[in-house]
């Protein structure tokens, strides 16, 4: 039996704006039969103040897909368009006091279809690439595929270090055996053999003291070494402000709003922490302004 | 209602109470270590012995020393499949099916890794094999082949003494996981060629974590845990003599219940399958109905998600259980489900009643009554669904971007 919230139950139960909505103008669709869930979001968005007047699911899946798609709904009623988008799947897991780790692609499926939903209002065509594979770590959430396309990406080489950038394995180390036969697969790929004595990467430490300028300008460097990549994609990243560790980017372009952002900015952080030889955060500049609102 | 009603007997079954009464005992005043000398011992010993005539009776077997008690059916069939592999190092390969348990299918899947050879046998749209393609790969490469007596999902059952014998005339040791056949089925072991066979107690009425593997007398043999000479030195431990002795009562009631099983249980099955097709639209039996398991009973609803029956049932008091890829944790549906090419729409929505013979007709017709309006009220949440059916496939059919 899984672990639900006495929320999420509730909201299975008890689903609020199921069916969908009469006179809808924006209308979200994702997931398939295939994949064992799928939702239709109807929406009724006000054309002069993009304000959602009401919103309805339908919905096919198991009870936290249900439940995701009844809070969500609640969620963006009476939110204008922009403020809706921010939404992110842990805002839906939030609202629902949380889902298991192996539910949380529930909790995605419904910022997807939200995403979808405003896009089809304003007449844009939204695209998804995401793939899911099997669930490696269940302490993170972290799946077969996030996990091989980091070890790929980064070079890694050791348990420790996939733990590290993508947080897979730092819990209860069940997933240990798992994490490693990726690491061997994908080693063996190029031509490497997995090593379970190696030691992980050091993260170097800083050299200089560097003033705060030379610091920004070094973070700007840095940057620019990652924009052909996401150049390639037709997206690009902007550096908004430094406070301290926290380092606030907006993605630009295709990257806006992109499913794997979230991935981006952690492969960006990444470069940066290296780079910089400290440990820094990077955020989504609407983050920024969140903060300032909450005063800080 | 505060009871329940329990309809998921393949997954576990409760322990019959006369099986309860019986071990009792042996937590308290019959603890004595059955290898000691002394009479404490002694008694226990005694009662070991008549559990292993009881299993014995029960499988059919020529011997009692052809009963091994070990931890659970994983551990049974772990046992037989290694062991044979140990035995015949210049045999790699090993024959099974596609629609294992997961206890044979993950070790076979680790032993591909380690360098054997698995050949999986495909199933038809109704679960069964392709005896001739099981034919073809006997040869003397093979070190076991390993196929379940009936299927845990569908109740399916597979030609497993027809298979056995053939495996004996190539000179192949024969395994089955019969952990859903055994106190279902009248098996008699001596009249076949099965070399080995798993078996569990919780799925007859005894409690978790005792099981048996058969192996009958002659078959070569190395046994998986190694330390004391219990068990004639094939599994080393200190005896379970609790659940032994619960085991061993078990067998024998189901020994006296097979004719039951074999008429009454399985009108109840007949009688729910029935009451759910007359009643709700787009949904099948799914497997072999003409060759499964007196208690079981998959059926496959169309446009819904099984786990969302599953809670709305659950929230009834009804216990059953499914295929869904959401009931497990994995994004695919059941590997029995999608080896049969149920379709997607029908497999995320498989769910299983297994009954067993403490069931009433009166719980199976609360059942009945349940389910109509569950899935009314699914479907209704359901973007596949419009009306009374499903959304023609032609406009405005639902059809997001990604899959």
């Amino acid at each position: 039996m899984w672990d639900y919230s006495e929320k999420v139950k509730d909201h299975f139960f008890n689903p609020r704006n199921a069916g969908a909505v009469a006179e809808a103008n924006a209308i979200g669709e994702v997931g398939s039969l295939s994949c064992g869930d799928a939702l239709r979001l109807t929406l009724k968005v006000d054309p002069t103040t993009e304000t959602i007047l009401e919103a309805g699911f339908q919905t096919f899946g198991c009870g936290s897909a249900i439940a995701s798609s009844s809070a969500l709904t609640e969620i963006v009623k009476g939110l204008r368009l922009d403020d809706a988008l921010k939404v992110s799947n842990q805002d839906i897991a939030d609202f629902l006091d949380g889902l298991p780790p192996e539910k949380m692609h529930c909790s995605v499926m419904g910022r997807e279809a939200l995403q979808a939903a405003v896009a089809n209002f304003r007449g844009q065509e939204w695209k998804d690439d995401h793939a899911e594979g099997a669930l490696i770590c269940k302490c993170f959430a972290v799946d077969a595929v996030l996990i091989e396309e980091t070890i790929r990406a980064n070079g890694l080489r050791t348990v420790e270090e996939v733990a590290n950038y993508t947080k897979a394995g730092g819990g209860c180390s069940a997933c240990h055996e798992g994490i490693e036969e990726i690491l061997v697969r994908v080693m063996a790929d190029r031509g490497e053999s997995f090593d379970p004595n190696a030691v992980a990467g050091e993260i170097k430490k800083p050299r200089t003291l560097l003033t705060s300028l030379q610091r920004v300008k070094r973070i700007e460097g840095l940057l620019e070494e990652i924009r052909p990549n996401l150049r390639r994609d037709r997206g690009d990243v902007e550096l908004v402000e430094v406070e301290g560790k926290n380092i606030y980017l907006k993605m630009i372009g295709a990257c806006s709003g992109c499913q794997m952002a979230a991935t981006t900015l952690g492969g960006i952080q990444q470069h940066l922490v290296e780079g910089l030889g400290e440990f820094i955060r990077v955020l989504p500049a609407e983050e920024l302004s969140r903060r300032t609102a909450m005063g800080g | 209602m505060n009871e329940g009603i329990y309809l998921d007997n393949n997954a576990t079954t409760q322990v019959a109470p006369e099986v309860v009464a019986e071990m009792l005992p042996f937590f308290t005043e019959q603890y004595g270590n059955p290898s000691s000398m002394h009479q404490f011992g002694d008694r226990v010993g005694r009662a070991i012995k008549q559990a292993r005539q009881q299993v014995q009776a029960l499988l059919g077997a020529e011997q009692d020393s052809e009963i091994i008690f070990t931890s659970c059916g994983t551990e049974s069939d772990s046992t037989a499949i290694l062991s044979a592999l140990k035995a015949q190092p210049e045999r790699k390969e090993i024959i099974t099916t596609v629609v294992e348990h997961p206890a044979v299918l993950a070790l076979c899947e680790q032993l591909e890794k380690e360098g054997h050879i698995v050949h999986h046998l495909k199933v038809d749209k109704k679960g069964r094999l392709d005896i001739n393609e099981y034919y073809r790969l006997l040869s003397d490469k093979v070190a076991i082949v390993s196929v379940m007596w009936a299927n845990n999902e569908t109740g399916t059952l597979f030609p497993v003494e027809e298979m056995a014998e053939m495996a004996r005339s190539a000179g192949v040791l024969f395994h089955t996981d019969a952990v859903q056949a055994v106190g279902k089925l009248p098996i008699n072991l001596k009249e076949t060629s099965i070399d080995m066979l798993s078996l569990s107690g919780h799925k007859l009425h005894a409690p978790k974590g005792i099981g048996v593997l058969y192996l009958r007398r002659g078959v070569r043999y190395r046994p998986l845990l190694r330390g004391g000479h219990q068990e004639r030195g094939r599994r080393a431990g200190t005896e379970n003599s609790a659940s032994i002795v619960a085991l061993g009562k078990a067998c024998e009631m189901a020994m006296a219940a097979m004719e039951y099983e074999k008429s009454s249980v399985k009108a109840l099955r007949d009688h729910l399958e029935k009451g759910i097709l007359s009643r709700i639209p787009h949904c099948f039996v799914t497997g072999d109905p003409g060759n499964r398991l007196p208690n079981t009973c998959n059926m496959a609803f169309e446009y819904v998600e099984g786990e969302s029956i599953l809670l709305m049932l659950n929230k009834l008091g009804i216990a059953a259980s499914s295929g869904s890829a959401c009931t497990s944790g994995s994004l695919e549906p059941s590997h029995v489900m999608r080896a049969m090419g149920i379709p997607y729409t029908a497999a995320h929505g498989s769910v299983r009643f297994s009954l067993s013979r403490y069931n009433s007709r009166e719980e199976i017709d609360r059942v009945i009554e349940a389910l109509p309006p569950i899935l009314a009220r699914l479907r209704k949440l359901s973007p596949y669904w419009q009306g009374d059916g499903p959304v023609a496939e032609s406009e405005g059919a639902f059809a997001p971007t990604y899959a």
